[in-house]
């Protein structure tokens, strides 16, 4: 089972609950997806790492067979050919790495080598498998990290727990893509309520299941409440703010291997969340 | 017109509360939200009218005509993203994962393949006495940095005798907060007293420095962790990055958000902290234009 961890705004803490519910489960695979800001590995300081390059397709121009057509100009709607000097030139942070230019070129000028973006490190923590994505800074797209990251689970049929990054655009769509149930962690204020609403609209339009922690919770935040009520979505649990908590998470530490009653907590979620999407899978074969 | 963007790398450090802070503080003209995945400072921003609103054309998708598709695959082969699928009758394509390339187009055999303008998003601008800028992406679409690169132009052309804008940005190193970046005068970046939160703090400060961009730190909810705040601090002073002060913990702060207020509105430590940081941060900026 594949269980996405989500939350629209950033810092409602989406890390804390992945590589809790990581640590807690038995043989589970924690993959980052949040390539931007990697930062599970900060908390399950994963051993025996190995890193392998992430790499995408760049075009090179071979000056010699080039005749100077423009067709691969023209071709590429990212605008990341420019013409110079009677020869194509490529912006590398540009390029969408579609082969568009490859494929239109009469000459067979264009050939494609590998520029590097990023990094995936595997590792152990504990009986967790640690899967880091991290995109370079300076680079713009995250999804080929995000894709690369996700390809190492594909044979795993155990627990795998995906730790997303923030908003809802492209890189959180790829990374909820192989999901089978959501979890959606909010934080009970303005801001993380209307962030909330935009990432639930994203999974029900996936038809993935999902239920919701909320976090950091500090007196009642009735619209919240509300929400879920609403719309039917499952509060699986309400971890309350506190100081002991924020200071565990500041210092790196994996609560649920210090602390015996968040571990107890963290087994219940993950129970809920295990018994939620067999109910939903069994609600989809009755269907 | 001075321009100051507010980054933090991680997610909620409070970039959005500075800001709204920072609008309040100097009496600002022009601001924007540059955080088109997660829009936040519009619930803090009143009295500001009815916005105009236009739709953002991201990119284009790929649509098959089933009419005119054979089923020969040939667009699912040469596709690098996946984003065709098929069924017994024919091809279609996953606007999710369509980036718009054409690619499939040009192997049709059939012509059965257009490529159509995607309304990805909505741009909202509200032009008062104060011009705010927004945007909201629509669910999964990319190119969020072409978007947030119409939202500061709105900006720039509706607001050009101001003398300083406010833009808030997105959290992360990637399309947006490069987007964000260019053009600025200075960056302040909101960094959280944690081990994720310095992380995050020296890899927005790499993605800083490769795009030439002056910055500035601050640290907020410094109390949760004097430790890390520490740690901080002398990160700074040793890479010699200009520093702009901590502002506590502050239950008070998230109340005000949530009755819809900025922290400027109310008198309390948060609000004390961050206007020292916002004098500190404003001469850096004059600084900076000299």
């Amino acid at each position: 089972m594949t269980v996405a961890v989500l939350s629209g705004k950033g810092g409602t803490g989406k890390t804390f609950v992945s590589v809790n519910l990581a640590a807690v489960a038995k043989d589970a695979v924690y993959l980052d997806c949040d390539v931007e800001e990697p930062n599970g590995r900060l908390f399950l300081k994963p051993e025996q790492v190995t890193s392998s390059p992430v790499t995408v397709p760049l075009p090179a121009f071979d000056g010699e067979k080039c005749t100077g057509c423009r067709k691969c100009v023209e071709f590429c709607r990212f605008n990341a050919l420019v013409f110079v000097k009677n020869r194509p030139m490529v912006f590398p942070e540009v390029c969408h790495s579609c082969g568009g230019c490859a494929l239109v070129c009469p000459v067979h000028a264009v050939t494609e080598t590998p520029r590097l973006v990023g990094t995936v490190e595997e590792g152990l923590s504990g009986g967790v498998r640690v899967v880091t994505g991290i995109l370079n800074p300076g680079e713009v797209s995250a999804v080929p990290v995000i894709k690369n990251v996700l390809q190492k689970v594909a044979q795993d049929s155990g627990l795998a727990i995906v730790d997303c990054p923030p908003g809802s655009g492209c890189s959180v769509m790829e990374s909820v893509s192989r999901a089978d149930y959501c979890l959606l962690v909010a934080e009970p204020t303005a801001f993380g309520l209307h962030n909330f609403k935009m990432v639930h609209r994203l999974v029900r339009l996936l038809h993935k299941p999902c239920g919701v922690v909320i976090n950091k919770a500090s007196g009642e935040y009735s619209p919240l409440e509300q929400f879920c009520a609403e719309t039917n979505t499952p509060v699986l649990l309400r971890i309350p703010y506190s100081t002991e908590l924020a200071a565990r998470t500041a210092a790196g530490e994996v609560a649920v291997r210090r602390d015996a009653a968040i571990a107890g907590t963290f087994r219940g979620l993950l129970n809920e969340i295990r018994k939620e999407a067999c109910d939903e899978k069994t609600a989809d074969s009755e269907r | 017109m001075r321009k100051l963007l507010i980054l933090s790398g991680k997610g909620g450090t409070g970039k959005t509360t500075a800001a709204a802070a920072f609008i309040r503080f100097a009496e600002a003209r022009a601001f924007a939200d540059c955080d088109v995945d997660a829009p936040n400072l519009h619930l803090v921003e009143k009295n500001l009218g009815e916005p105009e609103c236009f739709d953002y054309l991201g990119s284009h998708k790929a649509v098959v005509d089933p009419e005119k598709c054979v089923n020969c695959g040939s667009c699912q082969a040469v596709c690098r993203f996946d984003a065709i699928g098929a069924d017994e009758k024919s091809h279609f394509v996953n606007e999710f994962a369509c980036e718009g390339c054409g690619v499939c187009a040009a192997v049709c055999p059939q012509g059965a393949i257009s490529l159509r303008d995607d309304v990805a998003g909505e741009v909202r601008l509200y032009l008062g006495e104060r011009v705010f800028a927004t945007a909201e992406l629509k669910m999964g679409r990319g190119n969020s940095g072409k978007l947030v690169a119409e939202v500061k132009s709105a900006l720039l052309k509706n607001a050009p005798a101001a003398d300083l804008a406010i833009i808030d940005g997105s959290p992360g190193i990637g399309c947006p907060v490069i987007a964000s970046m260019s053009g600025v005068d200075l960056v302040l970046i909101v960094a959280e007293p944690s081990v994720s939160g310095i992380s995050d703090l020296e890899r927005i400060l790499k993605t800083a420095a490769v795009f030439r961009t002056k910055a500035v730190v601050c640290v907020n909810k410094w109390d949760t962790s004097p430790e890390k705040t520490e740690a901080i601090e002398r990160f700074c002073a040793e890479n010699e990055i200009a520093y702009a002060g901590r502002i506590p913990y502050d239950a008070e702060a998230s109340n005000a958000i949530n009755a819809g207020k900025s922290v400027a509105d109310i008198d309390c430590a948060a609000s004390r902290a961050l206007r020292e940081v916002f004098d500190r941060v404003t001469g850096q900026l004059t600084g900076s234009t000299q």
